[in-house]
């Protein structure tokens, strides 16, 4: 049994012009210690669906349907209090920003210790020596004199692995990570990336990496979900998908990436861009970019389907006729 | 668009949005007609008061101390009952709304022109007299400014002989609180005028030798005048009530030409004398206005923001 | 961070001497200080041997540093009123007031803060709405006004509460208190309250503003994930980022207690340092407005140094980064 099964997941969002879906039946599941990215444009829904699997969807945000299980238990209608205690404990996140993921006013060690004694039953010195270990384990010197200083006075790597401390002290078996690097010196990216996968591979954790840079995907994840106007389009192993994309839509992501090479390839542009949540196109949402569109790609939406090792959601692959 | 006669201008207005804003906003229509209702009470109180509670010769003592009109022994004369020297409670307040009104316009026009002068002056010429305004400005500023009134007026009081206070006292009031409040006007306009200075039609104007003057007045004024006038609107309210409140202490407006504030001061001391009207009218009236006002000002703020479109 | 200390503490002096400049001006030029101190028949010899002993022909800076030397030993000559030195005045009526403000100051903490954290963890509830309708019709109400209907119903109608003075007063040394005594305490709910009263639903709206937007922040979200506890996560996190700028702002507003204290000392017959300046102001008393200005523009200015330095203390950002210290309006 996978460790999180997502399925048709549904997040929608009540507003004055009608309900606009966020994240549009997508289904997906992670295996205990496997690291899966999500990747897309913004405004695709990844951090959306990231943020309905750990339970923090901005109100009016909600799930609309579909189920979330985590070792075969649904985690997506607990109360409140119970999915407080998933948090931290059992599912773990990571956001962008490090600067403003940490709480200016207290020490690093006062939120380390904080997070380890709500969850795991240990007496204040104990917990206050275990901050030390995992600042020592993600790779901060120092750690016993950098315990008790603030966030302000360490840099944005540090910072980072901070967070990344945080997220995991309590002993997480999956980790949401949104955009961890994104908001890093490029310098810096490779190693936070780096530790992470590190430190997932170490305790056997598992980790949703979302993000639009698809090399950092590349680099880290086993599987790639791509996600197209809240929609998934094509999900499988990554070194297939990138090589060999199944869906038109990621072949076009992979042709718009600058590679340095003997031949220099011409970069392929996708014509227009991603349809914005209230003028999702009939049929198929890529339909209009789609250098593959046929006829019924206007009108019937496609569902994922296996594809090679993986799974697509085009028409090409439905047994349509064309 | 290009229909500006009058009856163009006003459908124009009428389906703007800052008029939609307004419509769909109940607590501000509310507020607009009470104020409407309140400022024409008191221009034309000469006119509408159904007594002139000055003409001390036609003041009948018999009629004193009478309780509202449909309370046991009102007078339906005396609408609102009278105080103890006969006067009538309404007429008394339409006076004295047309005091506490123009003390409260005058003096927010004070203090708007001298601090957008201020403020173009400081913003404009720069160096060391935008230094010395800006510093003034701040120590005003980080007094309360009911403290600076009193002051000021204390000053003013002190300068004038004691026979004159009576007479200029609604000068003085006007100069207290006028010149107590135009910090923020200064700053504002301070800021605009340091943005617009960098602009390119001001550089150009002053290349062919456009006087200083004329440049300020010409250009800067016009793209200000916005914010000044959400300033003043929410100005008017507390000048309003710092006149009632000084007036109320004593050093406002005397008891032979009094404002909302007097009234209140001098039916205070009846207060245990069982005659509450003479104070609660008063001060419904005082505080309807300044509510009323704030809330235009608050909606005028809301409305104006482009932050917030 | 020394070099903060030190020129804030430059400002405050700068602040103070011009302030005392201003008393000086009144003093000396605001009437005739000849004129109050003789009698009317006086002779012109008389008024000249006045002139002599007050040094009035001295030049004007040897009179200004004069006036500092002796403001800073407390001392601010006759008042024109009494005839008593103002000084004395100022210590017979400064317990009065001091009182006042401080019980004022507390209430207004005590119930802002936690009114209006409920505020913003119940935004919808009704004592919410009820609440925000009603500190909006507190800022329009007139504090006065809001007084005498105190009055009115506590003491006219009710009968419970006395309506005007100290009540009995127990003397401790020069200090004069009045919470030693039933009746005393007794006559300080109104006037003390009505005082706290406009601070108190500054405080609320500040607290409910402040709260939401840091319950907004994102490392609020991250604690959430992180599965932290409610209570951990309102009380601890959210409140302690809440009530920097609160503390801050209360301490700037400390100053508006004492001019409000003006008011509500003319409304219950207070006998404080406000009701003293009001009659100066009515009276034209020279030396008790140039002391009262003297003494109220110090505690402004203890009060507004006191916070920037307390805020540089408190907030961690600030203490090992002196190059992030901006002070309030430097």
């Amino acid at each position: 049994m996978a460790l999180l099964e997502v399925e048709n997941l549904k997040v929608e969002f009540p507003t004055r012009r009608g309900v606009l879906t966020a994240v549009d039946d997508v289904s997906f599941s992670v295996e205990q210690g496997e690291i899966l990215g999500v990747v897309g444009e913004s405004g695709a829904g990844k951090s959306m669906t990231g943020a309905a699997v750990i339970g923090l969807l901005e109100p009016p945000g909600r799930i609309g349907g579909g189920q979330i299980r985590l070792d075969g238990k649904r985690i997506d209608n607990l109360s409140p209090d119970e999915m407080r205690r998933i948090r931290g404990r059992h599912i773990g996140a990571v956001f962008q920003d490090p600067l403003t993921s940490l709480n200016p006013l207290f020490t690093v060690g006062e939120q380390l210790v904080e997070t380890i004694r709500t969850h795991l039953p240990m007496s204040a010195a104990e917990a206050k020596k275990r901050a030390i270990e995992w600042l020592a384990e993600v790779g901060i010197p120092a750690p016993d004199r950098r315990i008790d200083q603030y966030p302000h006075q360490f840099s944005g790597g540090m910072r980072q692995r901070v967070v990344i401390a945080l997220a995991l002290c309590a002993e997480p078996r999956l980790i949401i990570a949104d955009e961890p690097t994104t908001a890093l010196d490029v310098s810096v990216q490779a190693q936070i990336i780096g530790l992470l996968k590190r430190i997932c591979r170490e305790r056997n954790a598992a980790a949703i990496l979302v993000t639009h840079d698809m090399g950092v995907i590349a680099e880290t994840a086993d599987r790639v979900a791509v996600m197209y106007a809240g929609r998934l389009a094509e999900i499988g192993p990554v070194a297939r998908v990138l090589k060999n994309p199944s869906h038109p839509y990621t072949a076009g992501l992979m042709g718009s990436i600058p590679r340095v090479g003997p031949r220099p390839d011409r970069l392929i542009q996708i014509e227009g861009s991603m349809p914005r949540l209230t003028d999702i196109p009939g049929g198929c949402a890529f339909n209009p970019r789609c250098p593959k569109a046929f006829d019924q790609c206007h009108r019937v939406r496609p569902e994922l389907r296996p594809v090679a090792d993986g799974a697509a959601a085009c028409l090409l692959y439905d047994g349509v006729t064309q | 668009m290009s229909d500006t006669s009058f009856t163009g201008r006003l459908r124009s207005f009428a389906d703007s949005d800052l008029f939609y804003s307004f419509r769909r906003s109940r607590t501000t229509v509310v507020a607009a007609v009470a104020l409407t209702l309140l400022f024409v009470g008191a221009v034309f109180a000469p006119l509408i008061a159904p007594h002139n509670p000055f003409d001390i010769a036609n003041l009948n003592l018999l009629d004193s101390e009478l309780p509202p009109s449909w309370l046991e022994g009102g007078n339906p004369a005396y609408w609102l009952g009278t105080d103890t020297q006969a006067r009538d409670v309404l007429s008394s307040i339409l006076y004295g709304l047309r005091i506490s009104l123009f003390v409260g316009f005058a003096s927010v026009i004070l203090a708007a022109v001298l601090g957008v002068f201020l403020g173009l002056l400081g913003g404009f010429v720069g160096g060391m007299v935008d230094a010395v305004i800006m510093r003034v400005a701040d120590v005003l500023l980080s007094f309360p400014a009911i403290l600076v009134a009193l002051l000021i007026n204390g000053v003013m009081r002190g300068i004038l002989p004691a026979n004159q206070h009576e007479s200029a006292a609604i000068l003085v009031l006007v100069l207290a609180i006028g010149l107590t409040n135009w910090v923020q006007y200064a700053r504002t306009v301070r800021g605009s005028t340091l943005v617009e200075r960098q602009r390119e039609y001001v550089q150009a104007a002053r290349t062919i030798g456009v006087g200083r003057l004329r440049i300020m007045l010409t250009h800067i004024l016009p793209n200000v005048l916005g914010p000044v006038l959400v300033i003043g609107t929410i100005n008017l309210g507390m000048a309003v009530l710092t006149e009632a409140t000084l007036s109320f202490l004593g050093v406002g407006m005397p008891a032979t030409q009094p404002s909302l504030g007097t009234l209140i001061r001098v039916g205070n001391e009846y207060l245990f004398s069982g005659i509450w009207w003479v104070v609660i009218f008063p001060s419904a009236t005082l505080a309807v206005l300044v509510l009323a006002v704030n809330l235009i000002g608050d909606w005028l703020r809301d409305a104006l923001n482009p932050k917030l479109r | 961070m020394f070099v903060f200390l030190v020129r804030r503490l430059l400002q405050a002096v700068m602040v103070m001497l011009a302030v005392a400049f201003i008393a000086f001006l009144m003093f000396r030029f605001l009437g005739d200080p000849v004129n109050n101190i003789v009698s009317q028949d006086a002779t012109q010899a008389q008024r000249e041997e006045v002139r002599q002993r007050l040094r009035l022909d001295d030049p004007l800076v040897v009179q200004y540093g004069r006036f500092v030397v002796n403001a800073a030993q407390g001392d601010f000559g006759i008042s024109y009123r009494n005839s008593r030195p103002v000084s004395a005045l100022l210590a017979e009526r400064l317990p009065a007031t001091a009182e006042l403000v401080l019980v004022a100051a507390v209430l207004s903490l005590v119930l802002g803060i936690p009114l209006g954290i409920y505020t913003a963890l119940r935004p919808r509830g009704v004592l919410s709405q009820g609440l925000q309708i009603m500190s909006l019709i507190g800022i329009s109400l007139p504090t006065f006004v809001t007084g005498i209907l105190l009055i009115l119903v506590f003491s006219v109608w009710l009968g419970w509460l006395p309506s005007f003075g100290r009540g009995d007063v127990v003397d401790i040394g020069w200090w004069s208190t009045g919470f030693l005594t039933a009746s005393g305490l007794k006559a300080l709910i109104l006037p003390s309250f009505m005082l706290c009263l406009f601070q108190l639903t500054l405080i609320m709206r500040l607290v409910r503003a402040e709260m939401l937007e840091v319950l907004r922040a994102d490392y609020i979200k991250f604690a959430k994930a992180r599965g932290l506890k409610n209570r951990a996560i309102h009380f601890r996190h959210a409140l302690k980022n809440t009530l920097i700028p609160v503390v801050t702002i209360f301490g700037l507003q400390l100053g508006g207690l004492i001019a409000f204290a003006i008011i509500t000392e003319t409304v219950f017959q207070w006998p404080g340092m406000g009701a003293l300046f009001i009659q100066a102001v009515n009276f034209t008393d020279v030396p008790v407005m140039a002391a009262y200005l003297v003494m109220v523009s110090l505690i402004f200015v203890v009060i507004n140094t006191s916070v920037d330095l307390l805020y540089n203390v408190i907030d961690p950002r600030l203490r090992t980064d002196p190059t992030r210290a901006t002070g309030r309006g430097a």
